[in-house]
């Protein structure tokens, strides 16, 4: 694999300015498939989710699936979209392996919702506008398995294995408009509209919106013109983006890699590119070509869905609290700072701690063991932090055996690491490592006095009046105690030996 | 309409996946352009303010409730298939990508 | 107990008869078809109308019903009217414990795994299925000749095509192979075969009967119908296959009118029947345009006003067809591919990429006329002539509902020679696939625009003594017209001819020492 120029992102932006454009395929959690009345589940064994329909057999027909139909038109309500008064499928045509028809069904000029527009909330709370164009209704392809060669990627492989539980599958594909006016802040916008796609379809509950099953993924289109010029740039299409961070780093690099081809005099191939998480970087796929011409037609086998306006109505009336006017509540509820919730969204979490919280967690509890905890470990990990599989009831057990004075916090965030490691529950953990605060005073007082003993300036300043001083103190302490004693405890009983109240 | 030749088959077939031998390209062109000498009169026959009919007789909204029927073993989905592994169907390497 | 000979040439609504009455038994009925189909359809000489022969199944559906019968009772109190009658199926449809090959080397051995909707509901009337009958490949023709399994002759004449593509339905009703056959009309296959071996065909109203389970060719002008002896036998098969299937998303929801009352209680008098001036005279045999005032003179003898009508864009009729028809007959092969079912077949050198395994596949199991129609429907829909094309046919299938509509204000129901000429010689129009494609010119108006339409025998041609057909159209939905008028036309010609077409038919030389042709 070659290793492509690329030019410094900083240098790629003073020269030119990035135009973006998403295709983001959601895959619908309903109970059957699109066109075929078999199950819509994910990891089952392989073509045991099929029957005739799925797998192509001469003779099947389709039948559109109503739930299907109705969740395309609350993901295109919730984007703010035109519903179509009538709408058809078409065949898209091209033969491939996955492909059981070697057509896909889908919508092409006809698609359910179109003409509207997603609010992006970026990290430091600017809002942009995407708009968005279209959002049609399509199935799923197979699974494809390369085997043999060594990388079990398609080049080298001696042969490939097909399982079509996926052949079917309900999508979505939302296709935005051109995305102008990003500049230096395209990545992050990358990230941060598939993000609200996600959030979005979730919160509608029409997907699991899992990005790491294929639930959510994202083709990423970029093309860079010149500062000043209106007219676009040849476009790459980086397909099969599928991790929030994936999406910012594979824009980010595309953009570098254009300002590179355009800085040698070269034009940009209009091509499909491959992200690779491994060297975070694209590789080209196969240029456009005569192959691309899809032979559209209106699918002879299917009629027009007709949404009423009585039927967009109803449908409208069931959508869920949109997400931006949900944080807004939760922040309130929560009593959490513009930059304290702002930390917990970015890192992700905000689910997260509404669940802990529900569990009986106190809001500061809740953040303070994801922001303070998780989300660090989560990064170590390389993982989302709702992925470390840390339970809302973990931590309100957790929270509850420090308030009880049970055990401290440093205990509790090694009783999590243990939790983490799969030892047990908290309670398993504090019993097995044999975890407690010391809770007779005797031994602690005699540790302060020699704490105190050894700091006499410190001593000094507590008593006049500087408490903030006591962490020296009480770090004494619990060095000396190695970190059996409470620390809650020992302050309460450092200041009252001082005769200082907090 | 521009009348159809070698070339244009040859690209056709490479669409169709259908691999044809070059005295079958050249045949195929003849008897492709009787036949397209003949429909071509379809395309003036109507008017801008005509519309299209796809369906003869005209439906809307059918659909089947999202209800879980009838699945195949993956024995049953095989059966037929001119090669398997693995409970699943087997091809020859792929390399050009779609 | 009757004899064979006589027992094969009942109608269906005659052995049905004679099965309730117990007669005869199911088992002696079917028994005596397979014998038949062991004597004619082999051989060098046969009519090869079958492709597989279903002898042990369709025996015991007969023994099943027989045993029903003679337990008397309840259950045998509901058995339908034709359970235990036998009938053949056109092997495009297909069928759980037979093999379904489509007439083509891409599905030589495939058994499907599941029924279509048609075979559910013969199965669910307890009608022995003899077995599946051939057809061109993928019903692309209009001869026969285009089957991968050899072509089917026509029983009047063994020199002759049987019509197509569902000759071998025709011919083993018009041989008395089997009573009833069920066969697929896209452009003309149950009509035009009809019409050349002297039968009865129907295409009912597209939508009115689940297309689930026949093998696609034009999604949006394929339908399944009825292939048999008389108009009332068409009704009653009518009756078993029609109504609504939730698997078609382009079934009608309506009920099934009563079909069989209707042609029961036929009736001309007073109605209105219309002649399509653009669907007789000039390029319709002598013969045929003979037959087909006779026919004109007894329904105005019987009552009927006869006026004409014209129907000005059915002349751009066969052009739309021939785009539209293989445009979506390319997608709908694209399936064949060698992946999932069928024929595998690999490139002789080079490298060996799925591609080009798909690519030997298709062009070894596709036969010429096959390739033909794709590469045409790839052309049509592909980038820059898809408007002038397939967008064109499409608005031309408009044009053709409009002409329909027009004439169905002035004429209850329409009228016209089936096929411009009697059956040819096999081979005759093989290398001329436009020459071909003419049959259909005069029952493909009747499948863009999705009415019904009939074929029945109109007697024989003067100039060669073979069959010629009679084609009836009726609005939409009003499948009940044509047997009204169907039923009247055919008895006034049988009392005409002193019985039915089908008994002036040469005997076919039997050659019992050969076994039935098996395709698979």
């Amino acid at each position: 694999m070659n290793t492509e120029a690329i030019l410094s992102f900083e240098e790629a932006m003073e020269k030119y300015d990035p135009v973006l454009g998403f295709e983001v395929h959601v895959e619908l959690n309903t109970k059957t498939k699109m066109f075929s009345s078999a199950p819509n589940v994910f990891g089952d064994e392989p073509n045991t989710n099929v029957n005739e329909v799925d797998l192509g057999m001469p003779g099947v027909l389709p039948v559109v699936n109503k739930t299907a139909v109705e969740s395309s038109i609350k993901i295109g309500l919730a984007l703010n979209c035109k519903i179509a008064e009538s709408c058809r499928f078409a065949r898209k045509n091209y033969f491939y392996p996955d492909t059981p028809k070697n057509f896909q069904t889908s919508q092409y000029d006809e698609p359910i919702a179109y003409d509207g527009y997603l609010d992006v909330e970026l990290s430091d709370g600017t809002v942009f506008r995407v708009e968005i164009e279209r959002a049609h209704m399509e199935e799923d392809a197979g699974k494809l398995t390369h085997m043999g060669g060594a990388t079990g990627r398609i080049h080298g492989a001696d042969f490939s294995l097909v399982d079509y539980n996926r052949a079917g599958v309900p999508l979505v594909e939302i296709v935005t408009k051109p995305i102008e006016g990003a500049g230096s802040r395209a990545p992050e916008l990358a990230k941060a509209y598939v993000a609200a796609v996600r959030e979005i379809v979730k919160n509608l509950g029409v997907s699991d919106a899992r990005m790491e099953r294929g639930n959510v993924r994202c083709d990423a289109n970029v093309s860079l013109r010149p500062h000043g010029r209106e007219r676009f740039g040849i476009r790459s299409e980086t397909k099969n983006v599928n991790s929030l961070r994936a999406v910012e780093h594979a824009v980010r690099y595309e953009i570098q890699r254009h300002a590179a081809v355009l800085d040698a005099g070269n034009p940009v191939v209009q091509e499909t590119r491959h992200w690779h998480e491994d060297t975070r970087t694209t590789t080209s796929g196969r240029p456009k070509s005569d192959a691309d011409d899809y032979r559209y037609f209106p699918e002879p086998d299917l009629v027009p869905v007709v949404a009423s306006r009585e039927w967009v109505e109803e449908l409208r009336a069931t959508l869920p609290e949109p997400p931006a006017a949900r944080r807004k509540r939760l922040q309130a509820d929560w009593g959490y700072s513009d930059l304290e919730f702002r930390d917990v969204v970015n890192a992700g979490v905000m689910d997260e701690i509404e669940e802990t919280i529900a569990a009986g967690a106190s809001a500061s509890v809740a953040r303070k063991w994801w922001m303070g905890e998780i989300v660090g470990r989560a990064k170590n990990a390389d993982v989302d932090p709702g992925q470390l599989g840390v339970q809302p009831a973990t931590i309100v057990e957790l929270a509850r055996m420090v308030e009880e004075g049970r055990i401290n916090n440093k205990m509790a965030t090694e009783v999590l690491d243990g939790v983490l490691a799969g030892e047990g529950t908290p309670a398993d953990i504090v019993e097995k490592r044999g975890l407690a605060v010391v809770s007779d005073d005797g031994p602690l007082l005699e540790a302060i006095d020699a704490a105190l003993a050894a700091q006499p300036g410190v001593a000094d300043k507590i008593r006049g009046g500087k408490v903030q001083a006591v962490g020296a103190i009480v770090g004494g302490v619990m060095k000396a105690t190695r970190g059996q004693a409470d620390a809650g405890r020992v302050k309460e009983l450092i200041l009252e030996k001082l005769g200082v109240t907090a | 309409m521009a009348a159809i030749n070698r070339d244009d088959v040859a690209h056709l077939a490479r669409l169709a996946h259908i691999e044809m031998s070059d005295q079958e390209l050249d045949r195929m062109a003849g008897e492709l352009a009787v036949i397209v000498d003949s429909v071509k009169s379809v395309s003036q026959a109507a008017g801008d303010d005509v519309p299209a009919t796809s369906h003869p007789i005209p439906l809307t909204n059918v659909f089947r409730e999202d209800v879980v029927g009838h699945t195949f073993t993956a024995d049953q989905a095989l059966s037929g298939a001119p090669d398997s592994d693995e409970n699943r169907f087997k091809v020859p390497a792929i390399l050009d990508e779609a | 107990m009757t004899d064979s000979h006589e027992l094969i040439r009942l109608s269906a609504a005659q052995l049905a008869e004679k099965l309730a009455a117990g007669e005869v038994t199911s088992v002696e009925a079917t028994q005596a078809y397979l014998d038949r189909i062991a004597e004619v359809d082999g051989g060098e000489r046969g009519v090869n109308a079958f492709l597989h022969v279903n002898a042990e199944e369709a025996l015991a559906v007969a023994a099943e019903v027989d045993a029903i019968r003679a337990a008397g009772g309840s259950e045998a109190e509901s058995l339908h009217v034709l359970a235990g009658v036998p009938i053949a199926v056109k092997d495009l449809i297909v069928t759980v414990g037979q093999p379904t090959t489509a007439g083509s080397k891409i599905l030589e051995g495939w058994h499907s795994p599941y029924d279509a909707t048609v075979v559910e509901r013969l199965r669910a009337a307890k009608m022995p299925i003899l077995g599946k009958t051939n057809l061109d490949e993928f019903a692309m023709g209009s001869s026969t000749e285009h089957s991968a399994y050899g072509p089917t002759r026509n029983p009047w004449d063994l020199d002759r095509i049987p019509g197509g593509s569902g000759g071998g339905s025709a011919a083993a009703v018009a041989a008395f192979e089997a009573p009833l056959a069920l066969g697929t009309d896209t452009g003309g296959s149950i009509r035009q075969p009809g019409a050349v071996t002297g039968t009865v065909g129907v295409k009912p109203t597209y939508g009115s009967v689940s297309r689930y389970g026949a093998i696609a060719m034009a999604s949006s002008l394929d339908q399944i119908g009825p292939v048999t002896r008389t108009v009332l036998d068409s009704a009653l098969l009518h009756q078993v296959i029609g109504g609504h299937d939730p698997r078609d998303s382009t079934s009608l929801p309506d009920l099934l009118a009563d079909l069989v009352a209707a042609a029961k209680t036929g009736n001309v008098e007073g109605m209105r029947i219309g002649i399509i001036k653009e669907l007789h005279g000039e390029g319709y045999q002598a013969g045929v345009e003979n037959r087909f005032h006779d026919s004109l003179e007894l329904l105005k003898e019987a009552g009927a006003e006869i006026v004409e009508v014209s129907c000005p864009n059915f002349q751009y009729a066969l052009g739309a067809y021939y785009l539209i028809m293989p445009s979506e007959a390319s997608s709908n092969l694209a399936k064949f591919d060698g992946v999932r079912y069928g024929l595998r077949v690999l490139p002789e050198d080079g490298p060996m990429t799925i591609e080009r395994v798909m690519g030997a596949t298709r062009a070894a199991g596709f036969g010429d006329e096959v390739k033909r129609r794709i590469i045409l429907g790839t052309y049509a829909l592909s980038a820059g002539y898809y408007d002038a094309y397939y967008g064109s046919a499409q608005k031309v299938r408009t044009l053709v509902q409009r002409d329909f509509d027009a004439a169905f204000t002035v004429a209850d129901v329409l009228i016209s020679p089936t096929a411009p000429t009697t059956a040819f010689k096999l081979g005759e129009k093989l290398d001329d696939p436009l020459a071909m494609y003419l049959n259909d010119v005069a029952t493909i108006p009747a499948n863009l625009a999705g009415v019904p339409g009939l074929s029945l025998p109109g007697g024989l041609a003067d100039e060669d003594g073979l069959p010629v057909g009679i084609q009836l159209l009726a609005p939409a939905r009003e499948d009940a017209r044509l047997y009204r008028v169907g039923a009247v036309l055919e008895s006034l010609l049988e009392a005409k001819w002193g019985g039915p077409l089908l008994a002036q038919a040469p005997e076919l030389a039997g050659s019992p020492a050969l076994e039935t042709q098996e395709a698979n």
